[in-house]
């Protein structure tokens, strides 16, 4: 990357065969990713996945253990940040307490030389609307304000890559949403490659236009944020964006457009598309505002899938929604999201229900199901740390 | 941290320690430094190890020596050394315990009771260490005359009849430890005001909760929380006190018979010139330090120490 | 209209317990002053006899005069002896605070081998009696036949004063943010641009104390350079000397003078930064 020049648009990132391995731990195990130029693209998981690594492999703050890294067809694995068209923005802001915010934005441009560092500094300061403190320190800015300086020390490079590490995390609700907006705004306006990171699902789903989950340093799904909704491949990324209801069951036939799985006496559907695997013992799910609550099964639409009956074990009101829990005998609970069309719950606390949805909802997932059919949510302490304690116990059987 | 206490670093709050990078880097910053200390400080101790073991050159002039294997030297000054050694420690540890006393009223107060008020703690604490800017000497002769026969003090206790007649306050045991109680306070404020300073306080009014009085409270709470100010304070002071000269030296706060290991040091050094002597009693010193201090890192480890 | 319950509350009225707690925190108070009243004692009685109007010895009381203050460098050699202390305090402070930073900073932001026994290694110089260090050092001079003067007291000082120095400057070097030297390296800082522009100027304060602190303990150090010194006279040595035949009250005055600069010194700073933090939250 010349000196002083900016670059053209944003620039494609490709990963290949990343492995970071720390004293202790591995943070990434095995990456593979490839970014295209101009887009949104963000990394979502839980703490300790290895998506931060992955930012300061990328910007350069680390060297990876294996692997390349290729900023526009340009292999920059060995290269030091400075040498690297890429820019950060970091999640505590980092902004240099010494310097006004001018000087701060200005730095960048002033270590490589680029003519009229101040013009443009004051450029990137009316972009983010904050030209008019440039003299002040940052120490007398508020939280929002900061993040939008530390955005305009970033974007006044013209870098071919943005890093945002989580940048959002310390704004209040609403500064936050504006904030989301501007960020997206800003992407498109200038032609960048943003790759966004956050534990937040809302906040990569409303801005990215490509959705990369990770989880124990590995991408367990990539795809636009659609997809990844409304057709997880795992379940962790079933149980990490929003929520799921999952079942484990035998596949009893295959034949033709759809696949019939057993699930609690009933013979569940799944179109063979949304199907990771179509043989054997699987695990089928459905999202809870896809399912309808009938107090007979002769409401239930013909062809559509259905479990039941149950019994109404809970019964939350939370504005848009009323969330029910339907315990079925057999197979668990069941959550059903129900949008508040008509005002009162659909059904009462105790009552005898069925659950219905159209099959085109059903997805199957790759994963094997637990031996005890009972699926917790991954990103659960508890159930991490069960996981570990069972790990732990067959290495000790097998070993 | 002990020591970061005692030159004042306002307590700070420590980063997570960020995963340190491994460059060569370090290398080239540590280098001259740690050179520097090798070179004058651990050669100087093996350097006094074989002046402790040299024999006096045959026919030779007084301070004149060559190497040798002489262990009487250690015998030999032990036995004739024994009670300023004995005196060094029992004084040292008379006057940390007074010190230690003394300052943690003074710390508590300042840490604890003017919590919320930076300035005014700030204020206070250099109020405490202002000793230090004025001179070590300067401050003990101050003592001396103020202990002194003439002075009013001195007058004031004959009068009331608490002191015979006849007697002095300089001279003795008691002006050496309280010589070197006061020199050390700050020494032992310091540390201490540091632990009390970042006590969190919503411990004792937990205790306070759950029945304790107030005197409960401070013994089973407050005190072992305090427990780290408490030992680095104690080191910070036992430490330099066993080795101290100027205190119970004749022409400051002492006489002939409060002579400690320093004493006996230095006017063997630089006055007589028996530097095996010297040297040894240094190593003795020296090797009952390293024990103290050997002790502290094995509890506490070496990451704390600085 | 509302009715109020009536508070069923048994404890002593407020005022009294006010009172009480008020009685007992007057306790601690109290005692605070009286001991900082002690510490101060001898100061007061430095500052104060350097305006007596003494001859030979500086014991008994004889009158007020400025004489001493007018007349400093009456004493024999004693502006000698303080022109040497402050020399040497000025080489040993710029020397010893350039390597404890280089410490420091590599101990707080590299992992290297042998961490512990470098830590180990710089705390036994605080840590050791001052006659042991003086003795030994002595006794490497001897045994190298190097002669002992203005050289020899400069190593002693820098010496000492490097550990004091690591140990602030780490204090400092641990409140800084790791974050903002990357944030300077990922805004194509080159290492050098990135010490010099950011670390170095957040470090400064530090700096600036660990400094003084050496400035201070070399300043004020007697027992190493009494071992150390040979044919030169440091202002505490000259006060060593002179304490047997009776201290001149121009020592008094030097004495006092240090102690009001440090110490107002010490106080502008603390101020100032009180200041610029009240005017920062009030924004």
């Amino acid at each position: 990357m010349a000196k002083g020049v900016f670059a053209e648009s944003g620039a494609d990132l490709r990963l290949e065969g990343i492995k970071k391995r720390f004293p202790g731990f591995t943070a990434i195990e095995e990456l593979d990713l490839t970014i295209p130029a101009g887009s949104f693209f963000a990394l979502l998981g839980p703490s300790g996945c290895g998506k931060t690594t992955t930012l300061r492999l990328v910007a350069g703050l680390e060297e990876p253990t294996e692997g390349r890294i290729l900023i526009g067809g340009q292999d920059v694995t060995r290269t030091k940040p400075f040498q690297r068209p890429v820019n950060t923005v970091f999640q505590s802001y980092a902004l240099f307490p010494h310097m006004t915010i001018l000087e701060n934005v200005a730095f960048g441009l002033r270590r490589r030389r680029i003519g009229d560092p101040v013009a443009k500094a004051h450029e990137a300061l009316r972009l983010v609307e904050l030209d008019h403190l440039a003299a002040r320190r940052p120490a007398q800015l508020s939280g929002g304000q900061q993040q939008r300086v530390a955005l305009a020390r970033a974007v006044v490079n013209r870098p071919a890559l943005l890093l945002l590490d989580e940048p959002l995390g310390a704004l209040d609700l609403k500064l936050r949403r504006q904030m989301q907006l501007e960020l997206k705004s800003i992407q498109t306006e200038v032609g960048l490659t943003f790759v966004h990171v956050t534990h937040d699902q809302e906040e990569a789903m409303t801005m990215a236009d490509t959705v990369a989950v990770m989880n124990k340093g590995r991408i367990e799904q990539m795809g636009s944020p659609e997809i990844l909704y409304e057709l997880p491949a795992t379940v962790f990324v079933a149980n990490f964006l929003g929520q799921s209801n999952l079942f484990a069951g035998p596949v009893q036939e295959s034949g033709g457009e759809t696949i019939g799985v057993d699930v609690g006496g009933e013979r569940i559907q799944v179109p063979r598309s949304r199907a990771q695997r179509t043989s054997g013992y699987v695990t089928v799910g459905v999202r809870p505002e896809k399912l309808t609550l009938h107090e007979t099964p002769e409401t239930i639409p013909s062809g559509a899938n259905r479990l039941g009956p149950g019994r109404v074990t809970d019964v939350s009101f939370s504005g848009v929604s009323t969330q029910y829990l339907v315990d079925v005998p057999g197979l668990g609970t069941i959550v059903v999201f129900a949008q508040n069309t008509t005002s009162g719950p659909v059904a009462a606390l105790g009552a005898e229900v069925w659950v219905a949805w159209d099959p085109g909802h059903t997805f199957v997932l790759a994963d094997e199901p637990p031996a005890d059919g009972r699926f917790s949510d991954d990103a659960d302490t508890q159930a991490i740390a069960a996981q570990a304690r069972e790990r732990m116990l067959t290495e000790l059987e097998e070993a | 941290m002990a020591l970061a206490a005692f030159t004042g670093a306002p307590p700070t709050q420590d980063q997570e320690p960020a995963v340190r990078r491994k460059s060569g880097i370090a290398l080239v910053l540590l280098l001259p430094g740690v050179l520097y200390l090798v070179l004058f400080f651990l050669t100087p101790l093996i350097s006094l190890i074989i002046t402790s073991f040299q024999a006096p050159v045959v026919d030779g002039d007084i301070g004149q020596y060559q190497t040798a294997f002489q262990w009487s030297n250690y015998t030999d000054s032990l036995a004739e050394y024994w009670p300023q050694v004995l005196r060094s420690f029992v004084y040292a540890l008379i006057a940390t315990a007074a010190a230690l006393l003394i300052s943690y009223p003074l710390a508590y107060f300042i840490g604890v009771k003017m919590r919320g008020r930076p300035v005014l703690q700030n204020l206070l604490m250099t109020l405490v260490i202002a000793p230090f800017f004025i001179s070590f000497l300067l401050r003990t002769l101050a003592w001396k005359a103020i202990l002194s026969d003439d002075g009013w003090i001195a007058s004031s206790l004959k009068a009331v009849s608490i002191l015979p007649p006849d007697a002095h306050i300089t001279g003795t045991p008691f002006s050496v430890i309280f010589g070197l109680t006061y020199n050390f306070i700050p020494f032992m404020c310091l540390p201490l005001y540091s632990t009390l300073e970042r006590l969190d306080i919503r411990l004792l009014e937990a205790g306070q909760d759950l029945y304790a009085s107030p005197w409960t409270t401070f013994r089973k709470v407050t005190v072992p929380l305090s427990m780290p100010g408490i030992v680095s304070g104690t080191l910070l002071t036992f430490i330099p006190a066993a080795g101290d000269y100027i205190n119970a030296s004749q022409d400051f706060l002492g006489a002939a018979d409060t002579s400690m290991i320093g004493n006996v040091i230095e006017s063997n050094f630089l006055v007589l010139q028996n530097y095996p002597t010297a040297a040894a009693m240094s190593v003795v010193l020296m090797a009952v330090i390293l024990v103290i201090v050997g002790v502290y890192v094995r509890r506490s480890g070496t990451e704390e120490l600085l | 209209m509302t009715t109020m319950a009536t508070p069923t509350d048994t404890s002593t009225p407020p005022s009294a317990t006010k009172g009480r707690r008020r009685y007992k925190g007057i306790g601690l108070g109290v005692y605070a002053f009286l001991a900082l009243a002690f510490l101060l004692i001898p100061i007061i009685y430095t500052f104060v006899f350097s305006f007596n109007d003494a001859i030979k010895n500086n014991i008994a009381w004889r009158g007020f005069t400025l004489r001493n203050w007018t007349n400093v460098c009456d004493a024999a050699g004693i502006c000698d002896a303080f022109m040497a202390s402050i020399i040497i305090g000025i080489i040993s402070t710029v020397v010893a605070t350039v390597l404890g930073t280089m410490i420091a900073i590599a101990l707080m932001r590299y992992r290297f081998r042998f961490r512990s026994q470098t830590s180990l290694l710089l705390f036994l110089p605080m840590a050791s009696p001052e006659v042991v260090l003086g003795a030994g050092l002595a006794a490497q001079f001897l045994s190298l036949g190097v002669n002992k003067g203005f050289m020899t007291i400069i190593i002693a000082h820098v010496m000492f004063c490097i550990s004091f120095v690591v140990v602030t400057v780490k204090a400092r070097v641990a409140s800084l943010d790791p974050a903002l030297e990357e944030a300077g390296r990922d805004l194509y800082g080159s290492p050098n641009a990135v010490f010099w522009r950011i670390t170095f100027p957040l470090l400064l304060p530090g700096i600036a104390s660990a400094a003084l602190l050496s400035f201070s303990l070399s300043f004020d150090d007697f027992i190493i350079t009494n071992f150390n010194a040979g044919a030169v006279t440091t202002f505490p040595m000259y006060i060593y000397i002179a304490a047997s035949r009776g201290i001149p009250a121009q020592a008094n005055v030097i004495a006092s003078a240090v102690f009001i600069l440090t110490i107002l010194v010490v106080l502008i700073s603390q101020l100032t930064a009180a200041a610029r933090a009240k005017r920062l939250a009030r924004q």
